[in-house]
């Protein structure tokens, strides 16, 4: 792998992006656009929708949209720079903060901070399914699919995947 | 390497195991991973309970860098360690690298055709509504005083139907939220 500038602009952009992606990668893929597109226009806005709704479709975090981006820029070395830097030093962050935040296991504060962080949490996650289905969906029967997602995993133990793939057949049929 | 131990029943989780869980975890995971790692943590496997989870996701969301990064990092090392976190990480990230790229790869020339379109479109409002589930479910596993319903339902309100910026709305947020905690004990 030779060391390009753009590999050290690619490693830079997303080191700093990880230390900003408080709330997980998707709270900060507005970001992500705004540097890539209108910063140092890397790609239009079209490539970028389509990167996002590959990374979306393909199975694993979503945060691999930043290797997308990497990949664009700079090839598959582009890629393995870009999610190493969005995801190695917040990983040896995390792993040393959760080590000191256990010795403290009994600590009211902690206590407190935990208490006070759950409902906060269970906001968040509800308000990112939301914000998905309305920027998703947009007929009736593609609503309909996210309520009946919704029902079938709240009342069977069902592998979620039987629905998303009943879902895509839908899709591909075009009846959603 | 020391590892904590945890309250859980399921202590005994090998770094195989932790490798094979997220391994299976990123291959599943369409359209946000989260869902699935609480399915594979706490309904299959049973690594942790449904309470240990939401304080697992917590820590997770407000610690910089992607959640289902730090979950896996916090479940790894939990277990295992520095190797734990490790075999956690590469399970989850490796195959869906691999895949993502090699979809991008091949990707241009299937943009256009409608059913792949189509297809992607329904999986991913399908996956929205797994997104759904998961806060109801996690929303099961706290404790439901009228101040953690409010809590809930204000950041909901601010993040979910009036986008205000994320960072702000926690900054003002989690004070409050951990004050509260504090004093109700």
């Amino acid at each position: 792998m030779t060391f390009s500038p753009v590999l050290f602009e690619l490693a830079l952009q997303f080191l700093t992006l990880s230390m900003l992606s408080i709330g997980g990668a998707n709270a900060v893929i507005p970001e992500i656009h705004l540097r890539v597109v209108e910063v140092k226009h890397w790609m239009t806005d079209a490539d970028f929708s389509q990167l996002f709704a590959l990374a979306q479709a393909a199975p694993g975090p979503n945060v691999l949209i930043v290797s997308l981006v990497g990949w664009k820029v700079a090839g598959i070395a582009g890629a393995l720079v870009s999610i190493v830097a969005m995801c190695g030093p917040a990983s040896v962050f995390t792993y040393w903060f959760t080590h000191t935040w256990d010795r403290f296991r009994e600590a009211p504060l902690r206590i407190a901070i935990q208490r006070g962080l759950a409902p906060v949490t269970v906001g968040l996650v509800l308000a990112s399914g939301y914000v998905l289905t309305r920027t998703i969906d947009d007929s009736v029967a593609s609503y309909a699919v996210t309520a009946a997602m919704l029902a079938l995993a709240m009342t069977t133990r069902l592998h979620p995947l039987w629905g998303l793939g009943v879902a895509a057949v839908l899709g591909a049929f075009g009846w959603v | 390497m020391d590892t904590v131990p945890i309250a859980s029943s399921a202590a005994h989780v090998s770094t195989g195991a932790l490798f094979v869980g997220f391994l299976k975890v990123g291959l599943t995971g369409f359209g946000g991973v989260l869902p699935f790692a609480r399915r594979m943590l706490v309904e299959q496997r049973r690594w942790l309970t449904g309470p240990e989870f939401n304080e697992v996701l917590s820590l997770a969301q407000f610690l910089p860098g992607p959640n289902i990064v730090n979950v896996s990092v916090i479940v790894g090392r939990r277990f295992h360690g520095k190797l734990g976190a490790l075999a956690a990480t590469a399970g989850l990230m490796l195959m869906p690298l691999v895949i993502v790229l090699a979809l991008a790869t091949i990707h241009a020339q299937f943009a256009h055709v409608d059913a792949v379109r189509g297809a992607c479109n329904a999986v991913s409002a399908a996956a929205a509504g797994l997104m759904l589930s998961m806060g109801l479910k996690m929303g099961r596993a706290i404790e439901r005083t009228p101040w953690q319903i409010g809590i809930a339902a204000v950041v909901f309100i601010a993040i979910g139907l009036l986008r205000f910026p994320l960072l702000w709305t926690l900054a003002v947020l989690v004070p409050i939220s951990v004050a509260i905690a504090g004093r109700t004990r």
